[in-house]
């Protein structure tokens, strides 16, 4: 009996310390949590989340006062990662943000426009050049599709197009009807990186 | 004129091995161990290999209509097969014929269907379904028969049927009159009793080196085993790993104390050494799939069954050290990944 | 012996070197060697594909109905040293037209047609005439303008890659002759038949490079290759020059004619993960484009032709010829003696890296250096995909040293960072892997899939970094402002208040100052 309380008590000294010293040696550095909220968000600024931007919705969200849904550039595969990041629950995306849409970038009328300069003082990238009482443009690479300079517009000269792909071609997924693709995203990843 | 053709992707040449023919292979490179296994312990094996293969085809068939799969391509590649014989190679030739209906459940329907089936068992599903019946049943599984040439009596087919289908004996014949310990247990208890390894030897269950008659099996499983190196079926490193570990582990106890522990020959030849070595722990799914994590994969089965059979509560450890060992492989494979081109 | 990779590397091809995995394969080349080579009948028409080479495609230059001579330019990327494609014969351009254009995709894309008027008249040609002391410079652009790309398939613009060896300082052109896949002999009938070409080519790459040496490295099963090659050698003037060329036999063992394999044959050195062979002072380039280097920069002439080897069981008399680009690939099926009954399948390139094409209305472009019919018997049948069984194979065979079995598995999941973690940019797709897998799994196929995604996913983030930054500057900036302005106002009020005491002093003053005066009795 007494030999059974000393070596287990003993056993437990050992592997605490071990795991302690474990725990020091192979520390791995990380990202602060915010960081890596901020990573994974699209990075369109558009305030949809109701917090002024991504990095603000970050901070809510490591700090537990947003919901992984509320970003609808992000879309379901967003909010999995955050899930994913997070060990929380996946939920479907909150409907009073927004839906998911293709990507979209603005274009400003220039015939239309009377450079008021509004839209420019929305954007939240600069991505709109002007002067007052001098045509705007925007400048399609840095446009995140934010939609946040349609309203100021009095003229209504900004649109909406869609996005230029990001490449000409994407190559198909090998043998999509076949049953390696049932595994896909949304199965069960049987082995992962086994 | 434009002509048309059907396209296909690469490579353009004709077809390499399949699955079913690596299965196929393994299966003929087990006939000379079960042949040499019915020669010394009667035809019950063969009535076992039988009796398993039948269950596991027909819960295979059921777990593949459960879960919508085509049934003629899975069935077709035989690792159902190649499940049920190594089972049946690891069970009493005498055992109930529910032992291999269990075994063969826990090991096609657990053990691999409900892990996503072919290709994504974590464990090897023989040893399961071997593991599960050895720890449930312990009176049935250590029913073994002595082998032919010291049996007082030998069951003959009959018998043998008789014992598997009614789980008794014909009237003549009794348990106790043609059971007795395999060496391993032998050495186990000799140990335990305090005598010396020597002493234990001078049994008439032993032979040159193992077992009488388990010995001849073991080299027969090699045989099909090298065999099956020469096809390029199965790589060299657990094989080598394995075997070399246990023989390099024996011989230092051997030296330290030749009183309690054994020779490394009489390691390496008894037991399902051979059979471990060559046919259970290269098994690619649940194994290690770099050279140096099959290397140390072998070796840790290696340990693992030495360290059962001098310390554990079982007389041989190879199940036990396949699966334990079919744990550590996903991180075997992640700590001994090949430094890529450039990297 | 040297450490630095750098110094090491200019030992290349003086001791051979093995590299990991690979395929011993049956070569099949013999069958198209046995005819001597031909240029191929003019076609009727010509379809030229404007996007022949690596990158966005080329604009035409041309319009329905115009006239063109032979090396006319007909299309050009906007940037002016990409993408130039030429006439390859006189005749009237007849439209502009989206048609197949010979690529893995399958999809159509832009081209031109074009009706030979049979007379073959060239455009004036303005040929280097002193290519031999010329500076590196013209020789460049002389490259880039005749349109080269990388002929042994993968169409990198060649004007682009000097420059890059001459920016890096490479001290050793490798010509690589070992064209390790099957079927393939476009290279071996150029060495044995125009050997002088490809001399020429590497005097003009050496110079272009500002090298010290070129190795031509060729497979030692290519028999009347080496003594061709080292007769028009001597015959060149090239070592009267103090120009080093050496030529080098390597062991036939797939994929060894794959750039890195080559170099880590030649020099027992890996070009470095994320970088190019110019980092270890090496330019690698295919013998077929060194000869039309050799053309562009001595005879003026852009690339319009190129060598295809015709070939396959499917095939009557397998052979090679000369095809100008744009030749229907039915055309030169024809000249070799049209199909046999049993083609089944028409391959562009070879089996292992080649892609099955849905029809033989293809046009010959810059990147065909083969062209293969097979017969069902030389495919493997249509087989169903089974699960991985990790049998660890395809490790064994992959010249990368890559675990393609877990790569699929990250892939198939869309790990793609783990994928990346394991090496997947390091895949050369060479296709070992593929036809080693008995489970038949299309690996090579998931890699070229999941690196286009990783791109895709680099491309995407590079955004969204780039929008964090331009709104983290923004905000920075807007507060900057907003403090700036809250000084100002401060310093204002300050200012303001400042302003209000003294005015009061000095009214103070000044009501002093009167009192004084008003007072009665006062100085004076």
């Amino acid at each position: 009996m007494l030999w059974a309380i000393v070596s287990i008590t003993l056993l437990g000294l050992a592997f605490g310390f071990g795991l302690g010293w474990a725990a020091r040696i192979f520390r791995v550095e990380s990202d602060p949590v915010v960081d890596q909220i901020d990573a994974i968000l699209p990075q369109t600024q558009c305030g949809q989340c109701n917090f002024p931007g991504c990095r603000p919705y970050a901070e809510a969200i490591a700090a537990g006062e947003a919901e992984i849904n509320q970003c609808p550039p992000g879309g379901e595969a967003g909010v999995r990662a955050l899930a994913d990041l997070l060990g929380t629950e996946v939920l479907p995306l909150n409907p009073e943000n927004g839906a998911e849409a293709p990507p979209e970038v603005a274009v400003i009328d220039e015939a239309r426009c009377i450079g008021c300069t509004l839209c420019i003082q929305a954007c939240p990238v600069d991505a709109i050049l002007g002067a007052a009482k001098r045509m705007h443009t925007v400048i399609g690479p840095e446009c995140t599709g934010c939609e946040l300079c349609l309203p100021p517009c009095p003229v209504d000269c900004i649109d909406m197009v869609p996005a230029p792909p990001l490449t000409s071609w994407r190559r198909p997924r090998p043998g999509t009807s076949r049953e390696a693709s049932a595994f896909g995203p949304a199965g069960i990843p049987a082995t992962g990186g086994r | 004129m434009t002509r048309r053709f059907a396209t296909g992707p690469a490579p353009h040449l004709p077809a390499p091995p399949t699955v079913g023919r690596v299965m196929r292979d393994v299966l003929l490179a087990l006939i000379p161990g079960l042949l040499a296994h019915a020669w010394f312990f009667g035809p019950g094996i063969v009535v076992q290999v039988v009796l398993a293969t039948a269950f596991a085809v027909g819960f295979e068939s059921a777990m593949l209509y459960l879960r919508g799969k085509p049934q003629a391509l899975y069935l077709g590649d035989g690792s159902a097969v190649v499940t049920a014989v190594l089972f049946a190679l690891c069970i009493p030739p005498l055992a109930p014929w529910w032992i291999a209906a269990v075994g063969m459940g826990f090991a096609i329907v657990l053990a691999k269907h409900l892990y996503g089936g072919l290709g994504y068992n974590v464990f090897n599903p023989a040893m399961v379904g071997y593991v599960v019946v050895l720890i449930s049943f312990p009176a049935e599984l250590t029913r073994w028969l002595p082998p032919g040439a010291i049996a007082e009596i030998r069951p003959d087919l009959t018998a043998s049927l008789h014992a598997i289908f009614l789980g008794s004996l014909p009237a003549d014949l009794g348990w106790d009159a043609i059971t007795q310990a395999t060496p391993l247990d032998s050495v186990r208890t000799g140990i335990a009793e305090g005598r010396t390894v020597a002493e234990i030897r001078s049994q008439d269950v032993f032979g040159d080196f193992g077992g009488l008659g388990w010995e001849w099996i073991a080299n027969w499983f090699a045989i099909g085993g090298l065999w099956l190196l020469w096809r390029r079926v199965i790589s060299w490193h657990v094989p080598v790993a394995m075997i070399g570990t246990i023989a390099a582990l024996g011989l230092a106890g051997y030296l330290i104390d030749p009183g309690s522990n054994p020779s490394p020959l009489q390691h390496v030849f008894s037991g399902a050494i051979m059979l471990g070595a060559f046919f259970i722990a290269t098994d690619p799914v649940s194994g290690c799939t770099s050279t140096r994590g099959r290397l140390i994969f072998g070796a840790g089965v290696g340990i693992f069954t030495l360290v059962i059979r001098r310390w554990g509560g079982y007389p041989d450890g190879v199940a036990f050290a396949v699966l334990l060992m079919n744990m550590a492989a996903p991180l075997i494979d992640v700590y001994t990944r090949p430094r890529f081109y450039g990297e | 012996m040297h450490t630095d990779p750098m110094e090491r590397a200019r030992n290349a091809g003086n001791t051979l070197h093995p590299f990991y995995g690979g395929l011993r394969l049956r070569h099949h080349k013999r069958i198209s060697c046995t005819l001597p080579l031909a240029h191929a009948r003019l076609p009727t028409r010509l379809f030229v594909p404007l996007q022949q080479h690596a990158g966005p495609p080329a604009e035409a230059l041309v319009v329905p109905g115009q006239k063109v001579l032979k090396g006319e330019p007909i299309g050009r990327h906007e940037q002016p040293s990409r993408g130039w494609v030429h006439a390859p014969t006189s005749g009237t351009v007849t439209a502009l037209a989206r048609r197949p254009v010979t690529n893995p995709s399958g999809d159509d894309g832009p081209c031109v047609l074009l009706r030979p008027d049979r007379l073959d008249t060239w455009t004036d040609l303005h040929p280097i005439d002193d290519w031999e002391t010329a500076t590196p410079e013209r020789l460049r652009r002389a490259i880039g303008e005749a349109g080269i790309v990388g002929l042994g398939g993968a169409t990198f613009q060649t004007s682009h890659k000097v420059a890059d060896a001459r920016q890096q300082t490479v001290h050793t052109v490798i010509l690589n002759g070992a064209e390790c896949e099957p079927y393939i002999s476009c290279d071996e009938i150029l060495m044995r038949m125009q050997p002088e070409r490809v001399i020429a080519g590497a005097r003009v790459l050496q110079r272009a490079t500002g090298a010290e040496r070129t190795v031509i490295a060729i497979e030692d099963q290519m028999g009347a290759v080496e003594g061709a090659l080292r007769d028009a050698l001597s015959r060149s003037g090239a070592t009267e020059a103090g120009e080093v060329i050496d030529i080098v036999k390597v062991t036939t063992l797939y994929p060894e004619g794959g750039e890195r394999q080559l170099i880590q044959v030649l020099t027992g050195l890996e070009v470095p993960r994320g970088g190019r062979p110019t980092d270890i002072g090496l330019l690698c380039q295919n013998v077929g484009t060194a000869a039309a280097a050799a053309d562009a920069v001595i005879e003026g002439k852009p690339l319009i032709e190129r060598i295809v080897t015709v070939t396959g069981g499917g095939v009557r008399t397998p052979r090679n010829l000369i095809a100008l680009l744009g030749t229907p690939v039915a055309d030169l099926i024809d000249q070799s003696g049209g199909y046999t009954a049993q083609a089944a399948r028409l391959v562009i390139g070879g089996p292992l890296m080649g892609y099955a094409v849905r029809s033989d209305d293809n046009p010959v472009v810059k990147g065909v250096n083969c062209v293969l019919v097979l017969t069902g018997d030389d495919v493997r049948p249509e087989q169903p995909e089974m699960p991985c069984i990790r049998c660890g194979e395809c490790a064994r065979v992959c010249p990368a040293r890559l675990l393609p079995q877990q790569l699929h598995a990250q892939v198939c999941h869309d790990l793609l960072d783990e994928a990346a973690d394991f090496g997947l940019d390091a895949c050369i797709e060479c296709g070992c892997c593929d036809y080693v897998c008995p489970s038949h799994i299309p690996l090579s196929e998931w890699f070229r899939f999941g690196k286009s995604e990783w791109r895709l996913l680099q491309k995407e983030r590079a955004r969204a970094d780039a929008a964090r930054q331009r709104f983290e500057a923004r905000e920075s900036r807007l507060a900057r402002i907003r403090d700036e302005r809250q000084r100002r106002m401060d310093e204002k009020k300050q200012a303001l208040r400042d302003d209000a005491r003294r005015k009061r002093r000095i009214a103070d003053a000044v009501e002093r100052v009167k009192s004084r005066q008003t007072a009665p009795g006062g100085d004076s």
